[in-house]
């Protein structure tokens, strides 16, 4: 049995997010769709799972084309899917999540709960997955998340299995496992896709490797041929050089401090549980960890977003523990968000509206409670140019640019000024490769202008090629202190949580 | 604190008791504490220490007749001045704060009692009588409540229900006084479901902001009432006429002291609504059709990739929850005031609002605020008719001025359903 | 926040450029297009309207089917007697459009406070609450104070603009300390005003003396606003300082940086707060300037009104009717200054369609919730009339109850 994807294209308003491409995926077998943010993966597993409707193109079983109107087609002609952000309704239990849609029920449409435990318990069993059927979605974790995920695929029968970055929020053990649950699955005779960006993974898991490029299948190769430089120079199209063009640090004061930091995140669990470290004038440390070990909570305290419990932040001799963030703009404390369209911007602002976000009320832009608009239209001019924003003009809403030029938007305000210390939070994710080497090189121009720079990303190549520092953060603990130039297999064990 | 364990995979979350609790305890145990001493300082010395108080348990129309409670006015809101004090002092120690809401609820509740014993002093209260006005001033109120959560399970926020009754009272009238009870009934609950059916077309299909979509639909709703009301209403006088709605005296139970007024002498629409609360708890949480609904409302995505279709469910639900409203609208005209009146909804389907988020989206919750809400209106009656000096607009607003108060104090706590009020835009 | 790929950015989700929020940066508006979707909504409105006239003429009813001919004549007639009446009582005579203007200036006012808390993305239904108060306050000084006109007209106006003030800064505090929905509290806050002043009003001090209802005594003289075209013309100055206000609103929204964290907090107060703005601030001050223009509204219902009482029934509809002002003008002050004026007319209007073709001036609230309707849903209207364009973009203001 085989599922096959032919000619596929689809178009979007301005894009074309998959050209022409084609794919075949096997019973028992394991393909890997490799291609880096934006090449159309997502896209094209939305089409195979009746989400999006291809412009060209037919996807087909045995050769039976299918013509996919929603996802109920796709579950009935037996594709399932694990999607990056979980399908998971939080105040659900895990059997009601998922015998959801297909509910099992007596007279008059009332659910039966024990055949629903049943049927999770069941499956849970056969392929030791391990899960509870009573608990909340809300209460559990991320890794049993997922587990509820792939019997949701199960339950429906599914022939073939889509999974979409199934690693992202995974720890490293969490990760092994799941290697081993696609085993079993393999073994049980499902096609799986595995859809990642990872080059590692693809390699580790894949029977089969297909590279996407800017919507289009670029190779299809086998894991014993390439090696992980060969995929990345695949994936992206040039030689990819991974490492940032930089002098060695020339660190000098401390400037800022953190001592004993405790955070609670949103559930009131503590994300940030004593956390310390200083960063120098001069120097970039990179936070390193899975995402979910409190990077989040840890930056939304020093920024003044987030109330912090205990422990201090000293910013030279200053207390900016209780600091709000104008106060911290203030004491020249410049901050990338990490989500970049939630809190960094406005989308509803045009590009000289955001370019002023948080300078707005001092001069030159306003003079007393009157906005000079003139002065900022001439500043927003100016940053354009000079931080290559691609941009129709300023007064667009910024909503139209592309991610990499929303960020660009955020540098510019937040580097165009005298800057101390720099707070950068997954400052290239998402987007394209392009506006990461330039964003890069802007954070190291300002740590040789002799600002002190903090970065945190989930992607441990990012932090290793711009930090002079790695601190790796697990289960809001500091886990280990590297240079950049340490054994990667360390910082991997210290992520996992081991003690080096 | 406790030690995260570094190898588990699955850890429990270790919530970390907040200040905030705390806080709330302590502020609910001032609170407490003041009312404490206003219950003792007003209430049981601003009375003659011999004052006594009656209060009447059955009705003239009862079986058991003669049923009384009387009390020594002064000692009995000392006891009560002694009780909220204790809860008072009990919150301030800072203990066991899941019982910050109920410590709060019995004081308020002891609270009022004395407030009846001070306002019934040297002379007699129908207590019956108050409790049984309760019931029925809450049903319209628990049924816009049920209307609106039962909207907002499934994602649409519902401020229309204003509307959805005023138009249905309308209705009801018109149908009821030309064709009889049954058809003005059904009626009403059918132009309830249209009404529904406009605000989720608006809603949904041209993604008009809901509480625009629900708001527009009040003030159409006022507009077109009001202008059929004096352009046919006032020439047809036989028209807004319908025929009165006698009680359903349930045999036995009816004749049971205090409980028999209460709960089981009353119109249909009463037993009705009772009966929609029962279904809508069972529908909701134990059904397929409840836990589709729910998921839509929490996570249309999730739904959508199962192959629930979130738009028509969205429809479904909130055309069928306007015939709960279309019921409560009949029950205002038909059975409350008999005969329609220019805006004779008043601002009932806002409290109605209130009382869903007060009762957490819960059927059974909606109930309970309906019947708070309720309790408030009648007293707020009863206590006119004591004459007690305090201005009658005074009790008139404490409905508002409760709902100003838990609407504060409970958002934080409260949750609407994850994916209420947002449009659902499938690819 | 999910990542976005940015292939799959998706233009037609981003507003379009000719938005017609007339941003102060500079994107001009397309005259001809932003005038085109109001002025299809009101006569869309009109038409139904005009069938809700027909299909409640019971006369005609009642012989449509022995005589459909006369029927149909009959209604069409009754149809066109009442848009006449309409007409002319808006915008027929000089006396129609002062009467038009007189109607206009308090629903200006008070929408003008409704569109500012739109901008802050906050609904404020509680104009009518406002009014009351402010009309309480202006009462007051107007009555107890004794000073020359060019003093105690500011004094008694600024009385009206702290009642609404506090009015409405009281639901904008609770929302921005507790969360609290202004949409549940100021409708509260609504009936509260109005049980209060029915009980004030029958205090004395404030009660017309010989009076028994809640009515109070009359202004002094010098407190009343000056008539604008001679005694026999309704119209104040009132209109002219409604006027200011629209360019102060103006000025305010998109020229002062109070504007600007508004306008921000409204769109994403995620990015307000990481910006450095005092989002609990913003929001209270929102809902107290709010509330201060609506009890703006509110002096003038007193100050401009004969007999220059004030009474339960002081605010009229004003503070509902001034919601779709609002929103008919699309939040912008310069949209809102026409909405009013249209509403004014029809209000006027509705008026000498009650008395000359006995058609209840009830219909004007239908017509304004049509119009509003089709102003909020464009795809509606280009649905009905075949105009071809994105049919789903509409006007996100609100945010559900958690926001």
């Amino acid at each position: 049995m085989a599922l096959e994807l032919k000619g596929i294209t689809k178009r979007f308003p301005g894009v074309v997010a998959n050209d022409g491409v084609s794919l075949t995926v096997g019973s028992g077998e394991v393909v890997a769709l490799l291609g880096e943010n934006g090449a159309g993966k997502t896209t094209l597993m939305n089409i195979l799972y009746g989400l999006y409707t291809q412009d060209e193109g037919t996807v087909s079983i045995d050769g039976q084309v299918l013509s996919l109107d929603s996802s109920s087609d796709a579950i009935a002609a037996g594709i399932g899917m694990v999607h990056q952000h979980f399908m998971l309704v939080p105040v659900f239990t895990v059997a009601e999540n998922v015998v959801l849609g297909q509910e099992p029920t007596g007279l008059g449409g009332v659910i039966d709960r024990d055949e629903a435990r049943k049927t999770v318990m069941d499956i849970s069993e056969r392929y030791n997955l391990r899960v509870d059927p009573d608990a909340l979605v809300e209460n559990i974790s991320v890794g049993v998340e997922q587990r509820v995920e792939i019997i949701k695929v199960l339950n429906r029968e599914a022939r073939f299995v889509v999974f979409d970055e199934p690693t992202a929020v995974l720890t490293p053990q969490e990760v092994d496992e799941f290697f081993g649950i696609v085993e079993g699955l393999k073994a049980d005779g499902k096609g799986i896709v595995f859809i990642t960006h990872k080059l590692g993974e693809a390699l580790r898991v894949a029977d089969r490797i297909v590279v996407m490029r800017a919507g289009k299948v670029v190779a299809e190769v086998l894991p014993a041929d390439v090696t992980t430089q060969d995929l990345a120079d695949l994936m992206v199209g040039r030689s990819v050089d991974l490492q940032v063009d930089k002098v060695p640090a020339a660190p000098t004061d401390t400037v800022l401090t953190v001592r004993d930091f405790v955070v609670l995140d949103d559930r009131n669990v503590k994300a940030v549980d004593g956390v310390s470290f200083d960063v120098r004038a001069g120097e970039i440390v990179g936070i390193a960890g899975v995402q979910g070990n409190g990077q989040t909570e840890l930056i939304e305290g020093l920024v003044g977003l987030r109330p912090v419990m205990s422990g201090q932040a000293h910013l030279g001799d200053i207390d900016i523990t209780d600091f709000n963030p104008r106060q911290l703009h203030e004491r020249e404390v410049s901050h990338i968000p990490e989500d970049r369209q939630g809190s960094g911007l406005v989308l509803d602002f045009t590009v000289a509206e955001n370019m002023i976000l948080d300078s707005y009320y001092q001069r030159p832009f306003s003079r007393g409670v009157r906005m000079d608009w003139d002065a900022t239209f001439e500043s927003a001019e100016r940053l354009v140019e000079q931080y290559d924003v691609r941009t129709p003009g300023i007064h667009v809403p910024v909503s139209t640019l592309s991610g990499g030029n929303q960020q660009k938007v955020i540098v510019a305000r937040e580097f165009d000024r005298d800057v101390k210390l720099v707070i950068a939070s997954q400052p290239t994710r998402g987007i394209d490769v392009g506006s990461i080497e330039y964003i890069h090189n802007q954070i190291v121009a300002k740590r040789d202008a002799g600002a002190a720079v903090l970065v945190v990303s989930s992607e441990l190549d990012e932090v290793l090629a711009l930090a002079d520092r790695v601190l790796v953060l697990f289960h809001g603990k500091i886990a280990g202190e590297f240079s950049p130039d340490a054994d990667v297999t360390d910082i991997g064990l210290a992520m996992l949580g081991s003690a080096v | 604190m406790t030690e995260v364990m570094a190898r588990d995979t699955s850890i429990e979350p270790v919530v970390v008791k907040t200040s905030v609790d705390q806080r709330r305890a302590r502020i609910v145990g001032v609170i407490l504490i003041v009312l404490a001493a206003i219950v003792l300082g007003v209430f049981a010395f601003g009375v003659t220490p011999e004052a006594q108080s009656t209060f009447n348990l059955s009705l003239p129309t009862d079986a058991i007749q003669g049923l009384s409670v009387t009390v020594n006015s002064r000692f009995f809101s000392g006891l009560m001045a002694v009780i909220i004090f204790v809860l008072g002092l009990d919150r301030m120690r800072g203990r066991n704060l899941g019982f910050t809401n109920g410590a709060l609820g019995l004081g308020l509740l002891a609270f009022v009692l004395a407030f009846l014993t001070w306002a019934a002093a040297d002379g007699s209260f129908s207590m019956v009588g108050m409790l049984r006005s309760t019931v029925i001033s809450a049903v319209v109120i628990t049924l816009g409540a049920l209307t609106g959560l039962t909207c907002e399970r499934s994602g649409v926020i519902n401020i229309g229900i204003e509307g959805q009754l005023l138009t249905a009272a309308f209705v009801a009238v018109v149908l009821s006084s030309a064709f009889g009870t049954v058809v003005g009934v059904a009626g009403a609950m059918l132009i309830g479901a249209v009404l529904g059916a406009l605000l989720a077309w608006l809603a949904i299909r041209f993604r008009v902001d809901q509480i625009i979509a629900g708001v527009v639909i009040n003030i159409l709703a006022l507009g077109l009432t009001s202008f059929l009301a004096s352009r046919v209403l006032s020439e047809a006088q036989d028209l807004n006429a319908p025929a009165r709605i006698g009680s359903w005296r349930i045999p036995i139970l009816a004749d049971i002291p205090v409980i028999g007024p209460m709960f089981f002498d009353h119109t249909f629409f009463v037993y009705g609504t009772f009966l929609i609360v029962v279904a809508l708890h069972f529908g909701f949480f134990r059904t397929r059709w409840g836990l589709r609904v729910r998921s839509v409302g929490e996570h249309p995505k999730a739904a959508d990739t199962l192959g629930i279709d979130v738009l028509k469910t969205r429809y479904r639900t909130v055309i069928s929850a306007g015939l709960i409203a279309g019921f409560g609208g009949a029950f205002l005209a038909l059975a409350q005031i008999s005969r329609f009146e220019e805006n004779m909804t008043g601002g009932i389907g806002f409290i109605g609002l209130a009382a869903m988020i007060f009762g957490r989206w819960m059927p059974f919750g909606a109930l309970a605020a309906g019947l708070v809400f309720g309790f408030s209106g009648a007293l707020a009656q009863k206590v006119g008719i004591l004459g007690t000096g305090i201005p009658s607009e005074f009790m008139l607003m404490l409905p508002y001025v409760a709902t100003v108060i838990v609407v504060a104090g409970l958002v934080g706590q409260a949750r609407p359903p994850a994916a209420d009020g947002q449009p659902y835009i499938k690819q | 926040m999910s990542e976005r790929e940015p292939g799959r950015r998706v233009p037609e989700e981003a507003p379009t450029v000719e938005s017609w929020v007339d941003r102060a940066t500079g994107v001009g508006t397309s005259i001809g297009k932003s005038l085109m979707l109001p002025t299809l909504a009101v006569i869309t409105a009109l038409i139904i309207g005009g069938i809700i006239i027909a299909l409640s003429d019971t006369d005609s009813l009642s012989i449509l089917f022995s005589d459909p001919r006369t029927a149909l004549r009959q209604m069409l007639s009754e149809v066109w007697a009442s848009y006449r009446a309409l007409f002319r009582g808006s915008i027929g005579s000089v006396y129609s459009i002062s009467e038009t203007l007189f109607a206009a200036t308090p629903l200006l006012l008070a929408a003008l406070g409704i569109a500012l808390g739109f901008q802050a993305g906050l609904f404020n239904i509680g104009a009518q609450g406002q009014i009351i108060m402010g009309a309480l306050l202006a009462t007051y000084v107007g009555i107890y104070v004794t000073a020359p006109g060019f003093i105690h007209i500011p004094l008694t106006l600024l009385a009206g603009i702290v009642g609404g003030l506090i009015w409405g800064g009281i639901p904008g505090l609770l929302k921005a300390r507790t969360g609290a929905h202004e949409v549940i509290t100021t409708i509260m806050f609504n009936f509260i005003a109005l049980f209060f002043i029915q009980w004030i009003l029958t205090t004395p001090g404030l009660q017309d003396p010989g009076r028994n209802n809640p009515v109070s005594a009359a202004l002094a003289e010098t407190a009343r606003l000056p008539k604008l075209f001679g005694s026999s013309y309704r119209v104040t100055i009132g209109f002219l300082i409604a006027l200011a206000a629209v360019f102060a609103v103006h000025w305010l929204l998109y020229r002062s940086s109070l504007g600007f964290e508004m306008r921000a907090v409204g769109a994403n107060p995620h990015a307000g707060k990481y910006a450095g703005m005092n989002v609990a601030l913003v929001v209270t001050m929102a809902m107290a300037i709010a509330g201060g223009l609506a009890g703006m509204a509110g002096a003038n219902q007193v100050m401009a009104l004969d007999p220059y009482k004030a009474s339960p029934a002081l605010a009229g509809f004003v503070g509902f009717d001034a919601i779709t002002v609002a929103l008919l003008g699309r939040s912008n002050p310069i949209g809102v200054m026409w909405a009013a004026v249209l509403f004014g007319a029809l209000s006027a209007g509705g008026r000498e369609m009650q008395g000359a073709a006995q058609v209840p001036i009830d219909l004007v609230v239908v017509l304004q919730a049509l119009i509003v309707i089709f102003v909020a849903a464009p795809g509606l209207i280009r649905v009905i009339w075949r105009i071809k364009g994105e049919t789903t973009e509409s006007q996100q203001v609100t945010s559900g109850w958690g926001a």
